[in-house]
């Protein structure tokens, strides 16, 4: 099992022909991604890396029955694909793009919420479920198959705790890179429930870092409703206030969204939180035994 | 990117937001020639830096005669202000602003900032005005009412009478009020404000409000769309390696530490200044060279991190992810021949092909580069390179 995507997720790549998307979209098919289609304006009817090219997202769908799609467009454009694709009926939607306006994320997550369907990112790695599906810029050859989860806000990190869950003798069920921006389209929760309901997972590792209170809400519904271990880790313990951490969203703003703050109230909830980034590994070790 | 008062009253001037009249000099000898322009027999001068608390720190003067506004200009144009926002070494003031006189019924605070619970715009409002909104919102909650403005809607007349109302404005009072906060809102979303400030929003006699002060930052994925707000950006008011960096697509911020740091991802790059502070080392900087890091970038990087004086030795952590790490590792190899780097570099290669890459490195036979086996190893060991137990 895994959750949000699988070998059967019909995956359509918007901004297929773009240098990125041709870039990854080639390493999702050699990890045996099911790519079924792609999407550029203007270049419907063309073949790209064996696999149709379409206008439009409903164009797509209907010549291939896509049911997830990956987005590689430029930041000026990405909410509105996020759009497209919601309106046209895809369920999940992941946005790698980093830089898009954050007005533009304000109306765009609204809208995919109202048409039901789930949305991942922006500026985030993707979504993989090991030995299943690839769909995004992940080394998939870190992420090899085993029982724990992966939650994060931040890409190479996730690739550490991967690297040092499987370095420990474990391995991954679905990694999830939720995204470093200010708005982004599913947080913690939403996936803390699909872990929890999900069998084959057994061990949750989460990764925050500074601004927002995304971490301080998690910790409040894992400590109601998660029972499987959940190890987290928050980076940006040393970092200056108002100043922006690489991210758009890792900034404290006054003295909200600090690491020791949120580190505190995971701690309060039952998580076994990592003091540093090197630690996640042993810790789900020491889960396990 | 945040720009000046000075501007920020232009841009609100142009939607129609009354301020005071005001000039901008940057040199004592314009300053007569402002304020008789202005007109009045009451003057305000204000240093024009990127920093909250200019007052206390004595950035803002008052004077009722030419020869006073001269005066007080030129004790400010040129000082060293130093404010809670600023740090201690300050800022140097290159510009001022000196502004007409305003009499004052009362002061109010006025922001505008989004919400990322709601994930929507909030004006706040607060009878408070002119104190910091931060202390009014810890000790005094209550004082501060907040209305969630839904872009699909826009700013309403039901927006304003909350915030009117429960400042306790007569209706007289609420109706230039809302007028006032509806051109605001325009202005938030017209130019993609990160962050609105006034404070104080004044009421004079004469019922009116008129923004004192204005601050205004933006949301910097926006900025392609908005070439006026780029035009005011005034480098001056940055670190200019930050600057440099993010020429180069690199991110950078400068701090205070000896240990420098080069990692691949922001969250990868904190979790590093972290791990360093750990093991009792100061980091010199947060540095993300991308999450796909190349040769070149390395190379800059060690560039921008080497201005730094202070840097007692160098943390490269790279998770090598679709960028292989012999490519990395050649990179740094070739990166420290271009531009001798004489400090110690402890490097920690994971990854693709990270094996490889030691081997590279070993091979390089390069005195100074020490192999790091994991994160816990490196970070270790760059802290002793840093005190100079490990060489």
């Amino acid at each position: 099992m895994s959750i949000l995507v699988n070998s059967n997720s019909k995956v359509v790549v918007q901004g297929f022909t773009g240098k990125e998307g041709t870039f990854h979209a080639k390493q999702c098919l050699d990890f045996g991604t099911n790519i079924v289609a792609g999407v550029t304006p203007g270049k419907g009817g063309n073949v790209h890396l064996g696999k149709p090219v379409f206008n439009t997202v409903t164009e797509a769908i209907k010549q291939t029955q896509a049911d997830t799609s990956v987005i590689f467009v430029p930041p000026a454009f990405a909410a509105d694909a996020i759009m497209e694709a919601a309106a046209a009926g895809i369920k999940t939607i992941i946005c790698i793009t980093e830089g898009i306006p954050v007005s533009d994320m304000v109306i765009a997550k609204r809208f995919v919420r109202s048409n039901g369907a789930t949305l991942i990112g922006p500026n985030c790695p993707g979504v993989i479920s090991a030995g299943q599906a690839k769909i995004g810029i992940m080394p998939g050859v870190v992420f090899k198959k085993g029982n724990v989860g992966v939650i994060s806000k931040s890409g190479t990190l996730t690739y550490e705790a991967a690297n040092q869950v499987v370095q420990a003798g474990f391995g991954i069920t679905t990694a999830i890179g939720i995204g470093g921006d200010p708005i982004i389209g599913t947080d913690y929760i939403e996936l803390l429930k699909l872990f929890e309901a999900d069998e084959e997972t057994k061990a949750i590792v989460m990764i925050g870092e500074i601004g927002g209170d995304l971490e301080i809400k998690a910790a409040e519904f894992i400590k109601e409703n998660i029972t499987k271990p959940v190890i987290a880790f928050i980076a940006g313990q040393t970092a200056p206030k108002g100043k922006r951490m690489g991210h758009a969203g890792a900034i404290i703003a006054g003295s909200k969204g600090t690491a020791q703050e949120k580190m505190k109230a995971l701690t309060n909830a039952g998580v076994i939180v990592s003091e540093t980034s090197a630690e996640i590994g042993e810790q789900v070790k020491q889960v396990f035994i | 990117m945040n720009i000046h008062e000075y501007q920020a009253k232009q841009i609100f001037a142009d939607y129609g937001l009354p301020i005071q009249n005001g000039i901008m000099i940057r040199k004592l000898e314009d300053a007569r020639d402002a304020a008789r322009k202005i007109g009045g027999d009451f003057w305000v001068i204000k240093a024009q830096i990127h920093a909250g608390g200019r007052g206390k720190g004595g950035g803002v003067k008052f004077a009722k005669t030419l020869d006073e506004v001269e005066k007080k200009v030129s004790e400010i144009l040129g000082m060293n202000l130093v404010t809670h926002q600023t740090g201690p070494s300050g800022k140097l003031v290159k510009r001022v602003y000196v502004a007409g006189g305003v009499d004052i019924k009362k002061e109010y605070y006025l922001g505008m900032v989004l919400d990322r619970t709601s994930e929507m715009p909030v004006m706040m409002a607060s009878t408070e005005g002119g104190m910091e909104i931060e202390k009014v919102a810890s000790r005094t909650p209550e004082k501060i009412i907040k209305v969630e403005i839904d872009p699909l809607i826009g700013f309403q007349g039901f927006h304003a009478r909350k915030l009117a109302f429960g400042m306790g404005l007569s209706k007289d009072q609420m109706r230039t009020f809302s007028k006032f906060a509806s051109s605001l809102y325009r202005v938030y979303s017209d130019k993609d404000a990160s962050l609105i400030e006034i404070n104080p929003l004044v009421l004079t006699n004469n019922d009116e409000f008129i923004a004192l002060d204005a601050k205004m930052n933006f949301d910097d994925n926006a900025l392609f769309r908005h070439s006026d707000i780029q035009k005011m950006r005034d480098l001056d008011e940055e670190e200019p390696t930050e600057i440099e960096a993010k020429k180069y697509g690199l991110s950078y911020v400068k701090l205070d530490g000896n240990v420098g740091c080069m990692v691949n991802g922001a969250g990868l790059a904190m979790s590093t200044m972290d791990i360093i502070k750990h093991e009792g080392g100061d980091p010199a900087n947060f540095l993300d060279v991308g999450g796909t890091a190349s040769a070149e970038t390395v190379a800059k990087g060690f560039e921008i991190i080497l201005k730094d004086k202070n840097v007692k030795a160098i943390f490269v952590n790279i998770f090598g992810g679709i960028v292989r790490c012999d490519r990395i590792a050649n990179g740094i190899l070739e990166a420290t021949k271009k531009i001798e780097v004489k400090i110690p570099l402890v490097v920690r290669l994971d990854g693709t092909n990270s094996k490889k890459a030691a081997k590279i490195l070993q091979n390089a036979k390069t005195e100074n580069i020490i192999n790091a086996d994991d994160l816990a190893d490196g970070a270790k060991k760059v802290v002793s390179a840093a005190t100079g137990v490990l060489k």
